[in-house]
């Protein structure tokens, strides 16, 4: 049983999102980096405890990323893990990326990949599907919950307003959201033997990537809050009815 | 040349994600002098030919009852001999989670570029650049998309349904459908209320309304403006309200005309999910509440005083008894 997660470096939910050369690239000086939260409570802890029970599952963790994201990698392998995979190349197109992991896929023979939902940063919840598809497997969105008996998976994933509970036989691609699992705070004995996992770094495949950049905007700032008083509530009904003309 | 829409449809109906996704293909249509058609596949009750009133002339459909319950594996095959046999160019679908789970399937299969989420029509005045919401609707990026075919998935509620007049011609599309590799077991769904990422409106109680018992007064408010109910994480977290009601970072990102937080402090986390609403209501005891910065009219005081009047307020507005 091998288990490929994919991890991706985001800015910390907190950082302050500005941008630079001529609005070409994001702001990244004083950023604090973080794992991807989707990749790393839910996809990466989720494959963690498949491997705590089952001793004989091999978990490998990749990123598609420059030698900056070491760091992170370092971080997520000492969460769990048993080896890492950076392939070297910096790239925002989800294709791209997506080809980029589907190719180390294919080579290692992985019965089951998981992604996060999405990235914090470009939002695309793309890469999944698109691994799924360079493969040919089986893509199951939004997890919730995860269990293997055998080679069959149940998954229950988030549909509009409700849930549904899948399965499937492996191999599969998997998405990873809230309640898959929770997240954990890496410990010293993680933290010091991370240190030594094997960290590979190999050169991306040839693919060109079919989406670009070409700029950043931030949204126009809000005008202020209008404040009603409390002792007048009717007041925000007549200002959403005449005014917003929302109600 | 023509643009394709995907139309998402569920228990029989379109849903109205898909209206806005058929005005805004045929926006793109019109603006590139070409046609705007659209694929269906599965059944649905209501009268296909009317959705030409959205701008499409031709609405290809797989009426097979087995497609009613998406694959997107199989559903990706279907469009994708679709597009190879109508000549589309430009491929829209709603970034719901249909959309999320076919278009990138349909990207990798025919190496066509996709802008996910994306916010407004694309500007074709150089190449072809769509603007989409980034860093969790903290910013926006301009993408541009260089192969010949082109995807886009327009977020919920940000392209306006526009409505004419007009027939659509719906033909029959026949096709070879594979089994499904994925067997759902199971489905549960809430019935009958508004659903969230498609709500106008959303009225939503976090952790200032003290316990599950006091969500009378925001089911009954949201019910009055005919909105979805939401919560933040720490109330779904404590189980007084459903995860599929979590809106935030960690939760279900929502775009509403409205967002009424009540008791909400507006953690920056919770922000990233309702940024993006076009107008903000803040109901919160603390003057200091972050979510003041972020709001558009605020109300600085006790909810459990301040929402009873707001009932009687919209009550009296809407001639209820």
């Amino acid at each position: 049983m091998k288990i490929l997660v994919c991890i991706s470096k985001t800015p910390d939910t907190t950082a302050k999102i500005a941008f630079t050369d001529n609005n070409k690239k994001f702001a990244a000086d004083g950023v604090q980096w973080i794992i991807n939260p989707y990749d790393e409570w839910y996809a990466l802890v989720r494959a963690i405890e498949l491997k705590e029970k089952d001793a004989s599952v091999v978990l490998h963790l990749i990123t598609v990323a420059g030698a900056d994201s070491d760091p992170i990698i370092r971080k997520a392998l000492a969460l769990g893990g048993d080896e890492a995979i950076r392939v070297n190349a910096d790239s925002h197109d989800s294709f791209y990326i997506a080809a980029q992991i589907a190719a180390v896929a294919k080579q290692g023979g992985y019965d089951l990949v998981f992604t996060g939902k999405e990235t914090i940063d470009y939002n695309g919840s793309s890469v999944g599907g698109m691994v799924a598809e360079l493969l040919d497997l089986p893509y199951i969105s939004l997890a919730t919950k995860f269990e293997l008996s055998g080679t069959t998976a149940t998954v229950t994933r988030e549909t509009e307003g409700g849930e549904e509970t899948d399965e499937a036989m492996l191999p599969i691609v998997v998405s990873c959201q809230k309640g898959m699992a929770e997240q954990r705070i890496p410990n010293m004995k993680g933290i010091m033997s991370a240190r030594t996992k094997p960290l590979k770094v190999v050169e991306p495949a040839a693919v060109d990537p079919l989406t670009t950049i070409v700029s950043f905007e931030l949204p126009p700032a809000k005008a202020g809050v209008k404040l009603v008083s409390a002792d007048d509530p009717a007041e925000l009904i007549r200002l959403l009815h005449e005014e917003a003309k929302l109600i | 040349m023509s643009v394709l829409v995907f139309i998402d449809h569920s228990d029989g109906h379109v849903k109205k994600a898909s209206l806005e996704a058929l005005s805004y293909g045929a926006a793109i249509a019109a603006k590139s002098g070409t046609k705007a058609e659209a694929i269906l596949l599965g059944t649905v009750t209501e009268d296909l030919s009317a959705l030409g009133k959205y701008g499409v002339k031709k609405i290809y459909q797989v009426k097979n009852e087995s497609l009613n319950k998406l694959d997107a594996q199989v559903y990706t095959k279907i469009i994708a001999e679709a597009i190879s046999s109508t000549g589309a160019k430009i491929i829209v679908f709603s970034h719901n989670l249909s959309g999320k789970a076919i278009a990138p399937r349909l990207s990798a299969k025919l190496k066509a570029g996709l802008v996910a989420g994306a916010v407004a029509l694309p500007d074709t005045g150089n190449g072809f650049v769509v603007k989409k919401n980034v860093f969790s609707g903290k910013a926006f990026a301009n993408i541009s998309i260089s192969s010949d075919i082109k995807i886009i998935s327009i977020n919920p509620n940000s392209y306006s349904i526009v409505t004419g007049e007009g027939s659509a011609e719906v033909a029959d599309l026949p096709v070879n459908i594979e089994p499904y590799k994925v067997k759902t077991v199971s489905a549960s769904k809430a019935s009958g209320e508004v659903l969230l990422t498609e709500a106008e409106i959303v009225v939503s109680g976090g952790r200032g309304l003290k316990g599950p018992e006091n969500w009378g007064m925001v089911e009954e408010l949201a019910k009055l403006l005919h909105a979805a109910t939401a919560c933040s994480r720490p109330v779904a977290d404590a189980h007084w309200r459903p995860h599929n009601e979590h809106v935030g970072q960690t939760g279900i990102a929502i775009a509403p005309n409205l967002y009424i937080a009540i008791g909400i402090s507006g953690a920056i986390q919770h922000l990233a999910g309702v940024n993006r609403s076009k107008v903000i209501v803040v109901i919160n005891k603390d003057p200091e509440a972050p979510f003041f910065k972020a709001a558009d009219y605020g109300i600085v005081g006790d909810a459990f005083e301040v929402v009873p009047k707001i009932i009687e307020a919209v009550k009296k507005l809407k001639g209820v008894a």
